[in-house]
């Protein structure tokens, strides 16, 4: 056999492979934010069972990734939690379908209820470092921030406003881990999606807000972000209906559910 | 094979040994060919030894993760040294045969744990252990250091083993027969014999410690400081890139790369450390 006749056949064999999708299962990649990647997967497993023919993946990796990856094309979905879309993402198609909070959690073991948005700067810039200061117990805070780069951090960091971060904090790879360390260590203070938040870990109000759904909807809880899905060009075909049913009464419903914020 | 006769199965296996070693190449050319040029661009001195990391600022000083990675190293060698080439000394030594068919495949087993198995341990039972008794945030140097410590035993263990065992029998026989005891030939004439095998076995499990990267990013807790004691927490060169890689562009991304030139230069350095000492045995015989 020579090498033309097995490039040829291999390009069929693709070809049919591709085909083969085409006709049963379509196949739809959402990648990006971590915050947001726990309710995509709710909400595809939901558009599943209603459109058996089109197969949703959810990825994880971050916001930055979701804009790669929808730039690259290897996901058509992207998914972006910032408050500002970075330069390269202008391309894409960004659609909002939620709103996320963020909450400033604490461990449960530590007794304070609240602090202000200029209190948790100082704390994040190291300014402030025993519970003390703010009005609790006589010990020092260990700071837990994301790695530079990601979509929460960078969303938090732009609404709290001239935070350089304290070079002892610790750094933690996603919203998950954050709320891990924080639940285990007393002193630990984070921040994470608010669809997160559990009875392992204590949201405190912030300026006198608390971060509940009904308190980011009235608009008076300050750290909010929108979350994006990002497309090349105007969404279409099973892509279009993905983002559809994300938008639709049924969807919002879920997001509400699950603890983000629905945009309609 | 027939048809390929004597000449073309060596030349096929020749290829096939040469595509494994070329793709080694290509990974180190790679890195290099990416990470280079950032490190002689932003000056390779401000690259290694400023301690001011800030991606987003443009500013890229590793020194706190070349620190970190010694430290927690170091403090895995601590632990994990004397508690391997002890362990391959009594099984090799003190214990017959059959019983140690047993417990070392046990402990090869070990080297297939997942790190990852090895970081939650770290997360879940360390670094509580740690916080409430030593103060810290936990997830710390000391931390870091315990679980590499245990991680890189099987392979200081298997290899000392196999140098002690390739002592000849008749320098045992020799020292028992002029009268020393068990213990007196094992601390005086076998490890010594078998010195150069366990250096290398030393050096072979510390080039594992210092790669090793998902359990450490989960227990030595990432941040980018000069630890002042081990109940700090760091961030090592491994950690570093495997965190921000999924973010960086642009020069960050560049940065990280040159991160990875000085891992591979750390690496090569120790491996052929461990290469002059096994080759000193074997000059000896």
């Amino acid at each position: 056999m020579n090498k033309g006749n097995l490039i040829a056949m291999s390009l069929m064999t693709a070809v049919l492979i591709l085909a083969g999708c085409g006709q049963k299962r379509e196949a739809v990649i959402m990648a990006g934010s971590t915050a947001f990647q726990p309710f995509a997967e709710k909400l595809a497993d939901q558009f599943m069972v209603q459109n058996p023919g089109i197969n949703v993946t959810v990825q994880g990796g971050g916001s930055a990734v979701g804009i790669q990856s929808a730039l690259a094309g290897t996901a058509q979905i992207g998914m972006a939690d910032l408050v500002q879309l970075p330069e390269e993402a202008k391309d894409l198609t960004a659609t909002e379908v939620a709103r996320d909070g963020i909450a400033i959690v604490i461990n449960p073991g530590n007794r304070i209820e609240g602090l202000t948005i200029k209190q948790v700067r100082e704390i994040f810039n190291g300014v402030i470092a025993n519970w003390k200061q703010v009005g609790g117990d006589d010990r020092p805070i260990t700071v837990v921030s994301r790695e530079a780069g990601s979509g929460t951090r960078t969303s938090f960091e732009q609404i709290v406003g001239d935070i350089s971060l304290i070079k002892e904090a610790l750094i933690q790879d996603s919203n998950g881990t954050i709320r891990e360390t924080v639940a285990n260590d007393a002193n630990a203070v984070g921040y994470l999606s608010h669809g997160l938040i559990n009875e392992k870990i204590k949201p405190v109000r912030l300026d006198g807000v608390e971060c509940t759904t009904e308190q980011i909807i009235s608009g008076k809880f300050k750290l909010v972000r929108p979350v994006f899905l990002l497309t090349q060009g105007q969404p279409q075909g099973a892509v279009k209906q993905v983002i559809d049913y994300m938008l639709s009464a049924e969807g919002q419903e879920t997001i509400k559910s699950s603890g983000l914020i629905p945009v309609k | 094979m027939k048809f390929l006769g004597e000449k073309g199965v060596r030349r096929v296996l020749a290829g096939i040994a040469f595509s494994a070693i070329s793709a080694l190449l290509l990974i180190a050319l790679f890195i290099i060919k990416e990470g280079l040029p950032f490190i002689i661009s932003y000056g390779p001195l401000k690259f290694l030894f400023s301690s001011d990391w800030q991606p987003q600022a443009g500013r890229f000083g590793i020194w706190p993760m070349i620190v970190a990675s010694v430290w927690v190293t170091l403090g895995a060698m601590l632990l994990g040294a004397p508690l391997g080439v002890a362990c391959a000394v009594f099984l090799t030594e003190f214990v017959p045969r059959r019983v140690m068919g047993v417990i070392k495949p046990t402990i090869e087993l070990l080297a297939g744990i997942p790190s990852v198995v090895y970081g939650f341990m770290g997360v879940m039972v360390l670094a509580p252990l740690i916080r409430s008794q030593l103060g810290g945030p936990g997830l710390s140097v000391l931390a870091g250091a315990i679980i590499l410590g245990v991680m890189i035993l099987p392979t200081i263990i298997s290899i000392s083993i196999d140098s002690i065992q390739s002592v000849p029998n008749s320098y045992r026989e020799g020292s028992l027969a002029l009268g020393a005891t068990h213990w007196q030939t094992t601390y005086m004439v076998t490890v010594p014999a078998a010195k150069s095998g366990i250096i290398a076995a030393i050096i072979l499990g510390m080039g594992r410690a210092i790669g090793e990267t998902m359990a450490v990013i989960m227990v030595a807790g990432n941040a980018v400081k000069i630890p002042i004691s081990a109940l700090d927490s760091v961030r090592t060169l491994t950690a570093n890139i495997a965190l921000e890689m999924g973010y960086a562009t642009g020069q960050h991304r560049q940065a990280l790369f040159a991160t990875g030139v000085v891992l591979l230069v750390i690496i090569m350095i120790l491996n052929s450390l461990a290469g002059m000492a096994i080759r000193k045995k074997a000059g000896k015989r």
